[in-house]
């Protein structure tokens, strides 16, 4: 599978990151270097191997439904960059 | 530097208990300590000298009262990875994108230790979200090796760990999602787990890979690390992923285990670990590090895991996906870095994103987008989650069938210069070899000093033991440097 | 002409009435201020981690059992990554390939017939935040108290056919998830909210066409009359010829139209996968069956009830399951009073009547079933007339007080006594001689001017029944 400067830009797209020119060069140059490396897998049979998503096996962990204390509106609003009237703002979402 | 700095965590213990010196004067110690060295080794983003030294304070009421009886860790100094979550105090990844970020709560392995009576001196030094093995890739500088400043003390829990070597504080906690505590420990000279994959909550460990990292201690001795260790482990409700597993008192496990020597013992010695790329020292020592096992009585054995070679390619498949995904809250509306140049949404989030991550997080991040995205799914991702099942089942098979604990170098090399690496990112992935495989496979693993390099740099021996059996790993550990002593020599020879 | 079929498939969009959040345990109440609901969880603070609440998949079981699905005995949590203000990790945390509930169907009634609609899946995720932009500010709000509330997405089969069935689908899904107890209903709020996919396809033909999704449903009307106007919409453009565009549309209900929404600026790709820190969910037959022991009867089988075994019209049956707590109460003054036309027609139109005027539920109806079914029993044993029930249903529903006891504190005890009745009509009659002989005349209307005057001095409560006996008696017989 070979990788093309607009592939990473479409990646970057995805990824919510603005990249220089230099940057999309350079990480079209890295990925193609690292997915090359990776290509190794293709060789490995996995035929009826079952994908590990969590190593232990373990299943069905829960939490009462109990609500408890939220943060204090102020503890979330100094986090904030930009908090006004009480909320987060964003540039208009149109 | 304060010689309350060169004791062992045991032997601070016992000083406060005969009230040799308090908890404020220890802490009081460390502080210093970091003063002095901190412009060198970049070893911590933030000290938190007031709320140590009210912490020791605390501390010393409660040893005055309680004695004997308090926690074991009452009034020692604790050096946290700055990816471990703070309430109050900034906590920052060693990411431009959380630089002025002070967290609400605190994390659950961080609230342990403190309830514990532990004095946290500060926030230590990283590679930005845990992305490196040099602790080089940090907006707030390189950290340094206390052996060699011109060298990485490794990572990505690199402050830690040379804290720890170079007397700032007894005790860390770091965090390994590919070897970030064993590798940074084995060029440091130091002791450092890797626990079982579910062992410690991961609440308030900031995810880089959530499949994979796991919070764990570094001290100078296996003994210090027991007491550290046995502080965090646990169950935890927050964490679904944490295991109910009980929790052995390892300190007393170890201490039981220290004069028995190790005749029964079954060390596997994987050949496909002695690959090419391996040091010829690093070789070497850990070749004659099995003659120090066999001369403890243990037995030495081949066994095979021969889907190592594929460990790696499966780990940087795997692990930037995952932090693509945990990477995506980072878009400067609740908290963090934001830029000043967003006219729109879009802008807000490529322009904040694009300006604070450095490259190696974005790199990663491009890396995992991709291969999860429409058409690529099945054949890496998917494909890496099937190899790792193959990766997983080769430990499964050795220690149910050949050894009862797996020892390897932890890494290829001993450390690099600055800068040595920075160039070639895949270069950089294959340091990583000889940790990732367990990642994979959320076994425990410890990293211990095994001997020096010819340039007198400290070389290190990974072990590993099944799920859940780090006392295992603990006692023999401890046997084998009670056998073959390490000299952490940025201690032993700094000033007085 | 080429006809076209309608080939509508529904998304609705369920919250579960849990007092926490799905997985973090800020509280759920609606029309808190801004914000205020938020935790580290929540707001997807570094470090903060989901652990699942379990009530959220006792209910998804529930609703499962309840539209005859399978329950997959392991279900899983995957992520759905997009950017937007709302959803605070940049992921949706959601059931993409393995959802809890799978191969359901409800039977929907439209116009007296029934039909069959699948139910490809019912799957658990996150609620989002709210996105609230102001006319003239130019920057959006985001509250994140909603964020990470429980929801249950149910897909339908594309095999409703008109915007009548698709109402009645959404209205009986409302009805269940309001008999379950595990989701208010509330389609103002937007506790259940639903997207519709709509394409045409030639009468005759299997291949679908291309589809139009259709968001922001709040309310049944809307459903319909947004469907109704997309079948037109793409009617006109498939007989001019024209292709139909793949796209999300909007309903606006003040344009009573659907416009196509900006296209989102980021390429869609979900990029999927399973949520390493959550655990799959196993679920055993214990686990089924106990949650299938808290199943109430449900609709469609309190429907069946009591159209077969009280003969009641379905207009009447309709009505009366309609809310849980209405065929409940129902089903309590029968235990009373067994007269099953009569007490549905009572809480039909008296009792529905003055809960609208009052703006109460049935759960808040201050008269009890045992009191409407003493009240009707008074009725029917001849205790009090219908038309004095009315008076003293007005005070039961004021006060709460039952009907004896206004019935006895009042004296509106209806007058039977034959004797008493026959006195007063001889009063009467003597008084109206000229009335008498007008009626011997012939005007027969001038009975009703007698019973008028006997009612007027019984105050009503003169049984009828007698007064018309004895008096036709007595009018005939002098």
């Amino acid at each position: 599978m070979s990788l093309d400067q607009k592939d990473v830009l479409h990646v970057a797209k995805l990824s919510a990151l603005e990249l220089s020119e230099q940057e999309a060069e350079e990480f079209t140059k890295d990925l193609q270097d690292i997915l090359g490396y990776v290509e190794r897998l293709e060789s490995v049979d996995v035929h009826g191997v079952v994908p590990t998503s969590h190593v232990h096996g373990i299943v069905n962990d829960f939490r009462d439904d109990i609500a408890k204390n939220s943060l204090k509106l102020e503890e979330v609003a100094e986090m904030a960059p930009e908090f006004k009237g009480g909320g987060f703002r964003v540039p208009k979402v149109l | 530097m304060n010689s309350l700095c060169k004791l062992s965590a045991q032997e601070m213990r016992q000083g406060l208990l005969d009230t040799e010196f308090s908890a404020v004067e220890l802490a009081s110690a460390h502080l210093d300590s970091i003063k002095e060295s901190n412009e060198t080794l970049n070893s911590f983003i933030t000290i938190t000298e007031d709320k140590a030294l009210a912490a020791a304070k605390a501390a010393d009421t409660r040893l005055s009262s309680e004695k004997e009886n308090s926690p074991l860790l009452c009034g020692l100094p604790l050096a946290l990875k700055d990816m471990l979550v703070t309430k109050d105090v900034e906590t920052t990844c060693g990411s431009k994108i959380l630089k002025g970020f002070v967290p609400p709560y605190t994390g659950t392995a961080v609230a342990r230790a403190e309830k514990q009576g532990m004095v946290v001196v500060g926030k230590t030094n990283m590679d930005e979200f845990g992305m490196g093995s040099s602790s080089e890739n940090s907006a707030f500088g390189p950290v340094r090796n206390p052996w060699d400043t011109e060298r990485i003390p490794g990572g990505s829990s690199g402050g830690s760990a040379a804290a720890v070597a170079s007397g700032q504080a007894p005790l860390a906690l770091g965090t390994d999602t590919g070897g970030s505590i064993r590798q940074p420990a084995a060029m440091t000279g130091i002791v450092g787990l890797k626990p079982t994959y579910g062992r410690v909550s991961r609440y308030g460990a900031v995810a880089y890979a959530s499949s994979c990292d796991q919070v764990g201690p570094f001290a100078r001795n296996i003994p210090d690390l027991a007491m550290l260790f046995a502080a965090i482990a646990g169950k935890d409700p927050q964490d679904a992923t944490s295991v109910a597993e009980d929790v052995p008192d390892y300190l007393a496990e170890v201490a039981e285990k220290a004069t028995s020597g190790l005749a029964g013992l079954k060390v596997g010695v994987p050949q496909e670990y002695l690959v090419d790329g391996l040091q010829p020292d690093v070789k070497s020592a850990f070749e004659s590090s099995l003659g120090v096992f066999e001369k403890l009585g243990a037995e030495i054995v081949d066994v095979s895991l021969p889907h190592t070679e594929h460990a790696l390619a499966t780990y940087y498949i795997i692990v930037p996906a995952e932090a693509s995904s945990n990477l995506a809250r980072y878009d400067g509306v609740r908290y963090g870095h934001r830029t000043a140049k967003a006219d729109t949404l879009q802008e807000l989030y490529a322009k904040t994103r694009g300006e604070a991550f450095g490259k190696e997080v974005k790199r990663r991040i491009m890396m995992g987008s991709y291969v999860l995205s429409a058409g690529y799914y099945d054949a890496y991702y998917l494909k890496a989650q099937q190899v790792r099942t193959l990766v997983a089942n080769d430990f499964l098979a050795a220690f149910t069938n050949h050894c009862d604990v797996i020892a390897t170098p932890v890494s290829p090399c001993t450390a690099f210069k600055l800068g040595e690496k920075t160039s070639s990112p895949l270069e950089m992935y294959l340091a990583d070899a000889l940790t990732v495989p367990v990642s994979l496979a959320g076994l425990p693993a410890l990293s211990i000093p095994c001997g020096l390099d010819t340039q007198n740099l400290p070389i290190g021996l990974q072990l590993i033991a099944p799920a859940f059996e780090e006392s295992k790993l603990l006692s023999t550990g401890n046997a084998f440097l009670t056998e073959q002593p390490f000299e952490l020599k940025p201690l032993t020879s700094g000033g007085q | 002409m080429i006809q076209y079929e309608a080939v509508i498939g529904l998304e609705v969009h369920a919250q579960l009435s849990t007092g926490s959040k799905i997985f973090a345990n800020s509280g759920t109440e609606a029309g808190r201020e801004p914000n205020t609901l938020c935790d580290p969880v929540t707001l997807g603070l570094p470090g903060a981690l989901p652990v699942l609440n379990k009530r959220v998949v006792d209910f998804a079981i529930k609703l499962g059992l309840a539209t005859n699905c399978s329950i997959t005995r392991e279900n899983e949590f995957a992520r759905k990554h997009y950017f937007y203000p709302d959803l605070p990790k940049g992921y949706q945390i959601s059931q993409y390939d393995k959802p809890i509930c799978q191969h359901g169907h409800l039977l929907v009634r439209v116009g007296g017939e029934e039909r069959r609609v699948g139910i490809t899946r019912i799957h658990l995720e996150e609620d989002a935040g709210k996105n609230v932009h102001g006319e003239h500010e130019t920057t959006s709000f985001i509250d994140l108290n909603r964020a990470g509330v429980p929801l249950v997405e149910i897909v339908s089969e594309p095999e409703i056919r008109s915007p009548e069935e698709a109402g009645a689908y959404m209205r009986q899904m409302r009805q269940i998830v309001r008999y379950l107890d595990i989701c208010d209903g509330n389609m103002e709020e937007g506790s259940l909210r639903c997207d519709a996919n709509i394409s045409l396809r030639k009468v005759g033909t299997e291949k679908l066409g291309t589809k139009v999704e259709i968001k922001n449903l709040n309310s049944f009307r809307f459903v319909e009359r947004a469907i109704r106007y997309e079948i037109t919409r793409q009617t006109t453009v498939l007989e001019q010829g024209d292709e139909i565009v793949q796209e999300t549309r909007l309903w606006d209900e003040q344009k009573a139209s659907t416009r196509s929404m900006r296209s989102k600026e980021y390429a869609e790709d979900y990029r999927y996968f399973p949520d390493p820190d959550l655990l799959p969910i196993v679920v055993d037959n214990d686990w089924i069956e106990r949650i299938r022991a808290t199943l109430p009867e449900l609709p469609e089988q309190v429907y069946l009830r009591f159209k077969k075994g009280h003969q009641l019209d379905d207009y009447y049956c309709e009505l009366l399951t309609e809310e849980k707590h209405t065929a409940r109460y129902y089903d309590k003054a029968l235990e009373v009073h067994h007269n099953q036309t009569a007490l549905a027609n009572w809480i039909t139109t008296e009792l529905f009547g003055r809960l609208n005027k009052e703006n109460l539920g049935m759960e808040e109806c201050p008269v009890s079933p045992e009191n409407l079914g003493t009240l009707v029993k008074l009725i029917d044993e001849d205790v009090i007339s219908g038309k004095i029930a009315k008076t003293v249903f007005d005070e039961m529903f004021s006060t709460g007080a039952s009907p004896n006891s206004i019935v006895e504190a009042t004296g509106l005890q209806q007058i039977s006594n034959r004797d008493e009745i026959g006195g007063i009509i001889d009063e009467v009659l003597t008084q109206h001689p000229e009335q008498i002989a007008e009626f011997r005349d012939g005007k027969t209307k001038m009975l009703g001017f007698f019973v008028g005057q006997i009612m007027k001095r019984t105050a009503g409560k003169a049984n009828p029944k007698v007064v018309n006996e004895l008096l036709m008696a007595k009018l005939k017989g002098d």
